[in-house]
């Protein structure tokens, strides 16, 4: 190593990394999108979604088989030599954009982000780490991390307690898993959900499209995976790039309500003149347009950082998510606002966008939390 | 015809000036004219104009190895409305006797530039203006006012519109001059503002006479030829790169630092915001010029005056919050007459009264929204009553 990148990685996170973060789209990255955007508008339409929901299945698994295996997915960030795609966080971002934006049910985020981003953080390829990662990025099987979904990086040492006896509430798509990652005080085990001793709750989510499970674990079998310490860094790394592709999600979700919320004021008539043209709806639209803009450009920030192993990551995640999630929130808000009595029907999608993107300001952290990480690292001490 | 010219031919030609031109030992105007006759001006413009005809990413290059060896700037902040507003125009516009005038003691900063644009009946409406231009053989005759003009006091050239057709809609009864700041009947009062000093005027234009040769543009075709300068305003504001913590937000973060007897929780929550904030439109700011590099321009220009109008305001009034007791105070009432337009000097106080005018100068923050929703988002426009009548005809 030499001297000038060990003191760029003791500079305090106020100074920029040295690399320009590179923040537009690759021809291939549009490929991706492309090929993921024309799946979800086949088989995860707005009514489809809706059925869906009170179908009580946590996801519509030929759908998940299209976007994991047909498309390869799933595997995006698992090396090729483990059966993956052998890309990075840029592509899984794309396919988070197009998820948000149409908000289908699919354990894309927990699994073949969280999940596989903690298993390839422990850097053990061969052995029971590889097999799941392998299967994972095939698509066969489905992990989740059994903690609750509002943790944090910031948390995840304190993440690491308890036993294979315990409850965790509030898992995010715990009830589509087959393998649950479970952080213990002895280390990180395996567990799978069919086994003995494994009982998964569903719960009554307010994102109907990403459900929640309690987990109780009463004498479980369990593969232990890492020890101690490497398993804190590996869940931290996960939730870590949880939260900063988590912002690309948010981004696509903004996206959606904003070009929808366009084409209904365009399209609706009241005073006989389209509502899209009373300057007080055009002035908040154009404030949401400057919104996503932003949004944009934080998110990608976030996934180039993750993609090339930045020592800036840690910041570009936390700005990602602090401001995203508010933008997600703010667009579907006005979605619903703008779209008058019919944003309020069970018929319409926005709520799908609503509670979604309400859902997903607290995954992974909140923007407060987020914000207090921003302050520790570029040093602005509260009082 | 542009002959690819590519990053090291670029870089190669920057040596050539370097080596010829040793900047320590260089007057700084002779070397500003040597860049620009050696093509390394604007890279883009066509050569013989400042450029070479190249790619505009290669602007970067020449950039980055004339800091490294210490050559002076032009000082952009100078020559703002010239390089940003009037260069760009005369460009698309110019005759080519008009180009080889200009552009060249524009950009070395020898000539400043103002825009005469807004009246006092004619701000966010600027196509309703009432100066009047009457043509007298090759000439024009000019009689009008003009107001909020920055710089009048500095300025060489203005670029100027004027009404040459009140019988026709506001919008096609325009055109467009340069007119010599220097000539008589062109009288400069100093406008004090919100900060007690006079960085804009009052201009009265009395039987100015301009030579048609000094027309950009066709006759009665004024307001397109505007449109391109109003383009240019506004983008020219988010173009440059800025480091983290490089605008407003970098000031107050330090008095952050330095004087841990300030903070307060409610301010910690509200700085925290902003730097994300500050941090989110740099990154914005970051991916606009990546993709003006790319060839693909999008329309978040537009969007960065807005963002930046915004949180120059709030950081500035954080700011004079934080300073308490200290906020109170004034650095200098005084009225002075800057030649430079500083954002970021003075003291709080300044820098709260100044960002006021971000969201009023180069277009008002609610016109731009307007034209975001319209041009951007499409969405229709509101119902108007000023299309199909005659200027003369207007309410005023
Ligand atoms: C510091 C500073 C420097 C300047 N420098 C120059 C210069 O060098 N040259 C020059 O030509 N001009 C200059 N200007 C003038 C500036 O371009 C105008 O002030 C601006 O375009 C607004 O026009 P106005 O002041 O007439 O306000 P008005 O048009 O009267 O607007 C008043 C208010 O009404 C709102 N409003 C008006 N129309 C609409 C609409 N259609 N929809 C919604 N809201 C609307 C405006 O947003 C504003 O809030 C400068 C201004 C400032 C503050």
């Amino acid at each position: 190593m030499t001297a000038r990148s060990e003191s760029a990685r003791t500079e305090s996170a106020r100074t920029e990394p040295g690399r320009t973060p590179d923040l537009l789209y690759s021809e291939a990255e549009e490929d991706l999108r492309s090929a993921v955007r024309s799946l979800l508008a086949h088989r995860a339409d707005a009514p489809t979604v809706i059925a869906g929901l009170e179908s009580g299945t946590p996801y519509d698994p030929r759908l998940w088989e299209s976007l994991a295996t047909g498309i390869g997915a799933a595997g995006l960030l698992v090396p090729e030599k483990l059966g993956g795609q052998g890309a990075t966080h840029r592509e899984a971002a794309v396919v988070l954009e197009e998820l948000g934006r149409s908000a289908a049910p699919a354990p894309y985020l927990t699994s073949s982000v969280v999940a596989t981003e903690v298993l390839l953080a422990l850097g053990a390829h061969d052995g029971p780490v590889g097999e799941l990662l392998g299967d994972l990025a095939a698509g066969r099987k489905v992990a989740v991390l059994a903690l609750p979904f509002a943790m944090s990086a910031a948390d995840a040492a304190a993440a690491m307690t308890g036993t294979l006896e315990r409850t965790v509430t509030g898992v995010a798509e715990a009830a589509a898993a087959d393998v649950l990652l479970v952080p213990t005080e002895e280390g990180l085990f395996a567990v799978e959900t069919t086994g003995e001793g494994v009982a998964v709750q569903p719960l009554v989510p307010l994102d109907l499209t990403r459900p929640l499970a309690g987990v109780t674990l009463t004498g479980a079998a369990g593969t232990l995976l890492a020890e101690p310490g490497p398993a804190a860094e590996a869940v931290s790394k996960g939730l870590l790039a949880g939260a900063g592709l988590l912002a690309s999600e948010q981004l696509g979700l903004a996206e959606w309500c904003l070009t929808e919320t366009v084409r209904h004021t365009r399209e609706r008539h009241q005073f006989n003149r389209p509502i899209g043209s009373f300057q007080a709806l055009k002035h908040r639209m154009a404030q949401l347009w400057l919104e996503v803009v932003s949004a944009r450009a934080a998110a990608r920030n976030a996934a180039d950082a993750l993609a090339s192993g930045s020592p800036d990551t840690p910041l570009a995640v936390a700005v990602a998510q602090a401001y995203c999630s508010k933008v997600a929130v703010h667009a579907a808000e006005e979605c619903v606002q703008l779209h008058g009595g019919i944003g309020m029907t069970w018929e319409h999608p926005a709520h799908l966008y609503l509670k979604r993107a309400k859902a997903d300001s607290i995954a992974y952290g909140t923007a407060g939390r987020h914000r207090e990480a921003v302050a520790e690292l570029v040093e602005l001490p509260a009082p | 015809m542009s002959t690819a010219i590519d990053a090291a031919g670029i870089r190669r030609r920057t040596q050539e000036l370097l080596a010829a031109h040793p900047p320590a030992a260089t007057d700084r105007t002779d070397f500003l004219k040597a860049r620009f006759d050696a093509g390394l001006a604007w890279v883009h413009y066509p050569a013989g104009l400042g450029g070479l005809g190249a790619s505009r990413s290669l602007q970067a290059v020449v950039d980055a190895e004339l800091t490294a060896a210490q050559a002076p700037d032009n000082d952009p902040r100078r020559i703002g409305i010239g390089l940003g507003m009037a260069a760009p125009t005369i460009l698309d516009y110019g005759t080519d006797e008009q180009k080889q005038r200009f552009l060249r003691p524009l950009w070395v900063g020898e000539e400043v530039w103002c825009q005469l644009f807004s009246e006092p009946g004619a701000g966010s409406d600027l196509a309703a203006l009432g100066t009047r231009a009457v043509r007298d053989g090759d000439e024009w005759v000019v009689d009008g006012q003009k107001v909020w003009t920055s710089s009048a006091h500095v300025a060489r050239w203005a670029i100027l519109i004027a009404r040459t057709d009140p019988d026709v809609p506001k919008h096609r009864g325009i055109s467009y001059f340069i007119c010599d700041m220097t000539d008589p009947g062109v009288e400069v009062r100093p406008l004090r503002q919100i900060t007690g000093e006079a960085e804009f005027n009052e201009v009265f234009l009395t039987g100015v006479r301009i030579p048609d040769s000094r027309r950009l543009g066709p006759v009665g075709d004024g307001w397109k030829v505007a449109r391109t300068t109003l383009m240019n305003e506004r983008v020219s504001i988010g173009g440059a790169r800025i480091p983290r913590e490089g605008g407003m937000i970098g000031t107050v973060a330090r008095t952050w630092r330095e004087r841990p007897e300030l903070r307060t929780h409610d301010l910690h929550q509200r700085l925290v915001t902003l730097w994300v904030e500050a941090e989110v439109a740099r990154l914005t700011g970051e991916r606009l010029r990546q993709q003006l590099v790319a060839g693909q321009p999008g329309p978040e220009g537009s969007g960065m005056k807005l963002a930046f109008a915004r949180l120059n305001q709030e950081i500035s009034g954080l700011e004079v919050e934080l300073l308490g007791d200290e906020g109170l105070l004034y650095d200098d009432w005084t009225m002075r007459r800057p030649e430079l337009v500083d954002f970021t000097g003075r003291d709080a106080g300044y820098r709260y009264l100044r960002s006021k005018g971000n969201s009023i100068e180069g277009g008002t923050s609610e016109v731009l929204l307007n034209i975001v929703a319209e041009r951007v988002l499409g969405l229709p426009v509101e119902p108007r009553n000023d299309k199909d009548v005659a200027w003369k005809d207007l309410a005023r």
